[in-house]
């Protein structure tokens, strides 16, 4: 397949869009469903090209065709396959290639799966999918053509940047992309509500599942990116504060918050226009993200796109979504009719405090992101914003909001009672403060802190899960009436307790890990042995190794424990040949959640290598915490079932309610 | 017109389909058949009934529930009543006209710009069969490679395989192969200058402090060595010297064979220095100029514009303490004159030393 039918697959899937831009909404300003009918079959038309546009891109990685510039520079015949396929979006051109097929993607889920939808709202919603879907072609064709050929063709590739050659980094981009062009569903759903100027719960119901799905996806990216930094870059780090990761974070924080008002507004049909804002919002942060990363404003291990060109066509594109979205949401927000009313302390009001927190959370990452960027743009002074300001303004957001997301599921919709959602909290007082005085009985050292925290995890595990057990009558009605009433429970509300507990079992990872890491550094020549975390270490020897696309110098090492032969781990230092670019390989020995993570440093002309030993008790939880979340997210979304949140009746009704309790 | 015959076949099916793509759902007759929002509304009130008959909400919840989603109802019920769809025939063919005309021009056109539909791909596989000298270098250094793996003391074969190695762009190994040849098959003039032109390649085209100590070896062997020569002279051109490099190109060129292949690059290097010109005055010249300038000052402060002179020197020559102490007494003479201080705060920020 030749790499000109991927570039005019491209160029015909930007006319599809223009069409779909401007055809539909025009249908559905005069009512005409022929009109509007023909959004369907151009969004389905866009997805089919740039998805023959992706493959033809992918077929030039896998048969390495370097007439193609893009393949010269990513690519190298040698490459494992996998990282053939991973090359295709592991650079600039083809990632944003990546993040439009993801967009067509959903748009066509919207054209097939959207029989439900009001014709007008599906309309206007593929209507504003396209001007995205036009704008993001627009820009690859004009700065980031992937499908620019190179005449004559060189007989090798430059090779992808070896950081990017592992199976973590391969799928982290679709994931996080699937998160953040997922959002623009709930984008379109809101400006196309702004265009026809109303909106109800029947709205929130539709948007539930696509704000869900984009939440779980980019749940899973982060947490992959994550996870591939911990083990990759050599430093044993899991979260750096990086304006990368921030990048994703405040997407993630804001579609945290999309998802519970959109509850709101889906149960009771109250915070309507605030729901709005923060399906905009959300996707702003979204593009800010790709633009942060996309535009070279950056410079960090991701940033692999410098180019002036670019960074201002993104910024005119960011102008244009969020400047124009929000233009629209003042004009049109103010004619919204506002929805039902509720009190101050209820499982709406908990959740409107849940917004505060995690909106000021998200501004205080923006600031911390931005304010160095700002500062730079405008008086050259380059500063960065480190861990402490993130610790110290983050951190104290979350604990209370940890505090009352374990409160909330508890109250009443409409008006709750503090107090006696207390009593009923008690399982889970109790399990905090028992984890607490456990953990202060058997750790050493650390933070005076630490037992706290681990004790807040615990709490919020217990009390997630005792909403649930209260449910269900756990122990206080025979077993066979709590299953059926578990079967009987609405599948999310299951999302809602499962998803809470793994905040609580990310939680303890964290604080395993940020307080109770244990660090070690030695020269070490063959035959040394050290003693870490309980290991005895033995160096037996350095060896070279040959993959395919590098060299490796491989340290082994024996592990024993207690005398009795625990394993072999080999770090290693990795020269990749055509770049001749070094990166560090970490071996890592897992025991329970804990891991005790090797990287080595340079071979000395004398034999010896230096090692850096890091024992990190209960990281992987981390990591484990987000699969939980994700899963309560999966729960969640495979309730196809409508919510209602009953409200609980005035006072003077309520012996009515006793009585049926 | 360029390009295959599969290729503008190959455009004009998918130009097809994307116009139909438009076309068929405007010919399809419509009706309005998207879902609705009572819909929505309706099966909640059946969620309501099943929740209460399982006993997750109580019955009086369930009531007020059910006046909440029935308020709904009407809402919706008022609302959808006031729009009904239609279609109309003009928009229709405006549509349709849209997807004739404007689909195609913007895809040819959007492709004519960048686009080499002549152009034809080239997967490394096919290449390889077509050109089987290329597939030969691949296969010689594999063959090569296995050697040395095998045999690591075998000088030859490091040489033979270094210039390949070089053509092919991996200079880093390409230097490792050069400093093992040398170091097992013995120095000369010749083995130090190559091994001095893999590291200039390795290091992007500069010189390094260690080439350069090769170079000088390979002169000390052979002074007229024209490899080591050639590069020495950039050597000297890239540590700003292009009078030193003039000289030494210029000498290589006067004592070469009349058919040195290498003439014709010496020559244009010599050109591309340009004109020899007159010697620029040195760093310590200039220095010298400033130093006298700071002592007419120092005798005679009235001169505001030696003053000016004085600071812009400083800051030039990266003296920015003294340039800030030579404003100091600017300020201090001319404090009273409020132009002459205001000329003097637009060349500190022009400096980049703040006002």
């Amino acid at each position: 397949m030749s790499p000109e039918i991927g570039h005019y697959a491209l160029v015909l899937a930007l006319a599809l869009a223009l069409f779909q831009s401007v055809v539909p909404v025009w249908g559905a300003r005069k009512r005409d469903a022929a009109l509007m009918g023909t959004a369907d079959a151009v969004a389905l038309g866009q997805c089919a090209f740039v998805a023959i546009a992706f493959a033809a891109l992918t077929h030039a990685y896998l048969v390495s065709d370097f007439s193609v510039e893009n393949v010269v520079l990513n690519s190298h015949s040698t490459k494992p396959l996998i990282y053939k396929i991973s090359g295709v979006w592991g650079n600039h051109e083809g990632s944003m290639l990546l993040w439009v097929l993801i967009l067509t993607l959903f748009s066509a889920f919207v054209a097939l799966f959207g029989r439900n939808l009001p014709l007008p709202l599906k309309a206007n919603v593929l209507a504003v999918q396209a001007w995205i879907t036009a704008a993001f072609l627009l820009f690859i064709l004009k700065t980031s053509n992937p499908f620019n050929r190179i005449n004559p063709a060189p007989f090798e590739g430059r090779d992808l940047n070896p950081l990017l050659q592992d199976p973590g980094l391969a799928i982290h981009p679709p994931l996080l992309y699937l998160g953040y062009v997922g959002f623009s569903m709930s984008f379109a759903f809101a400006v196309a509500a702004l265009i026809e100027g109303r909106i109800d719960a029947a709205w929130a119901r539709w948007v539930r599942p696509w704000a869900l799905t984009a939440w779980m996806f980019l749940t899973a990216g982060i947490s992959m990116g994550s996870f591939w930094a911990y083990y990759e870059l050599g430093w044993g780090g899991w979260w750096f504060w990086d304006p990368v990761e921030n990048a994703s974070l405040m997407p993630w924080l804001a579609g945290t918050a999309l998802l519970h008002s959109a509850i709101v507004m889906e149960k009771r049909e109250a915070l309507k226009v605030w729901t709005v804002l923060l399906a905009i919002l959300t996707f702003s942060l979204s593009l800010l993200g790709t633009f942060l990363v996309r535009s070279g404003v950056l410079t960090s291990v991701h940033a692999f796109a410098v180019d002036p060109e670019r960074g201002i066509f993104i910024l005119a594109i960011l102008i244009a979504f969020i400047g124009g979205s929000l233009a629209l949401y003042a004009w049109r927000a103010p004619m919204l009719r506002q929805g039902g009313i509720f009190a101050p302390v209820s499982r709406e009001g908990a959740l409107v405090l849940n917004n505060l927190f995690l909106t000021a959370a998200c501004a205080a990452v923006f600031v911390g992101t931005l304010y160095p960027l700002a500062l730079e743009a405008l008086t050259g002074a380059k500063i960065s914003v480190g861990p402490p300001f993130f610790n110290w303004t983050f951190g104290p957001l979350m604990v209370p909001l940890m505090v009352a997301m374990v409160f909330g599921p508890f109250l009443a919709w409409k008006r709750g009672d503090l107090l006696a959602a207390a009593q009923r909290m008690m399982a889970a007082f109790a399990a905090g403060i028992a984890a607490m005085l456990l953990t202060f009985a058997v750790t050493r050292g650390g933070p005076v802190l630490a037992p706290v925290f681990i004790g807040l995890a615990a709490y919020i595990i217990v009390g997630s899960l005792a909403e649930v057990a209260e449910r269900v009558q756990l122990f206080r009605a025979p077993l066979a009436t709590t299953l059926q009433r578990a079967r009987g429970l609405p599948r999310s509300a299951w999302g809602t307790a499962v998803a809470h507990a793994g905040v609580g079992v990310m939680l303890i990872g964290i604080v395993g890990e940020t307080c109770y890491r244990q660090e070690l550094i030695v020269q070490m020549k063959p035959g040394d042995t050290v003693e870490v975390a309980g290991y005895q270490v033995t160096l037996t020897g350095l060896a070279p190794v040959q993959g395919p696309n590098y060299r490796d110098v491989v340290a082994r090492l024996v592990l024993r424990e207690g005398g009795v032969d625990a394993g072999i781990l080999e770090p290693a230092k990795r020269v990749y040949t055509a770049r001749n670019m070094p990166t560090t390989e970490a071996a890592l020995k897992t025991r329970g959640f804990s891991q005790l993570y090797v990287s080595p440093g340079d071979v000395e002309t004398s034999g010896s290598i230096a090692l850096r030993f890091f024992y990190k008790p209960m990281v992987l939880l981390i990591w484990i915490g987000t699969l939980v979340m994700m899963l309560g997210g999966l729960l969640s979304l495979s309730d196809r079932r409508l919510r209602v949140g009953a409200p609980k009746p005035a006072a003077r009704r309520a012996p009515a309610v006793q009585a049926a309790e | 017109m360029e390009g295959s015959f599969a290729v503008w076949t190959m455009f004009a099916l998918m130009t097809a389909a994307a116009v139909m793509a438009v076309l068929l759902p405007l010919a399809r007759a419509r009706t309005a058949d998207g879902g609705s929002d009572l819909a929505v509304y309706r099966d909640q009130l059946d969620e309501i009934g099943r929740d209460r008959d399982a006993g997750v909400i109580g019955a009086a919840e369930a009531d007020a529930a059910r006046i909440e989603v029935s308020r709904r109802i009407i809402a919706a019920a008022e609302r959808s009543g006031a729009t009904a769809l239609e279609g109309a025939g003009g928009r229709r063919r405006v549509a349709a006209l849209a997807a004739l005309v404007a689909v195609p021009l913007v895809a040819i056109v959007g492709y004519g710009l960048r686009g080499q539909p002549g152009y034809p791909g080239q997967p490394l596989a096919e290449r390889r069969q077509q050109a089987p000298g290329q597939n030969d270098i691949a296969t010689l250094i594999a063959r090569i490679e296995a050697h040395l793996a095998a045999n690591p003391e075998d000088g030859r074969g490091w040489e033979v395989v270094a210039p390949v190695y070089l053509r092919l762009g991996r200079a880093g190994e390409a230097v490792r192969a050069r400093a093992n040849a040398l170091r097992l098959l013995g120095a000369t003039a010749d083995r130090e200058a190559d091994l001095a032109e893999a590291q200039v390649a390795a290091g992007g085209g500069v010189v390094t402090a260690e080439a350069k100590a090769g170079l000088e070896r390979a002169i000390a062997l052979s002074a007229d060595h024209p490899k080591a020569g050639y590069l020495l002279g950039l050597s000297a051109e890239q540590d700003g010297r292009p009078a030193e490099a003039r000289a030494i190109w210029s000498r290589l060129i006067e004592i070469a064979p009349p058919n040195a292949p290498w003439l014709g690059v010496l020559r244009s290097e010599v050109a591309r220095l340009g004109p020899a010109d007159a010697p620029r005055p040195t760093a310590s010249d200039i220095r010298g100029m400033v130093e006298g300038l700071a002592a007419r000052l120092e005798a005679d402060g009235t001169d505001f514009d030696g003053w000016l002179r004085l600071v812009r020197s400083y800051s030039v020559l990266g003296e920015a303490d003294k340039a800030r102490a030579a404003a100091a007494s600017v300020r201090q003479r001319f404090g009273a004159e409020a132009d002459k201080i205001g000329q003097l705060d637009a060349l500190m920020r022009e400096l980049g030393m703040g006002g």
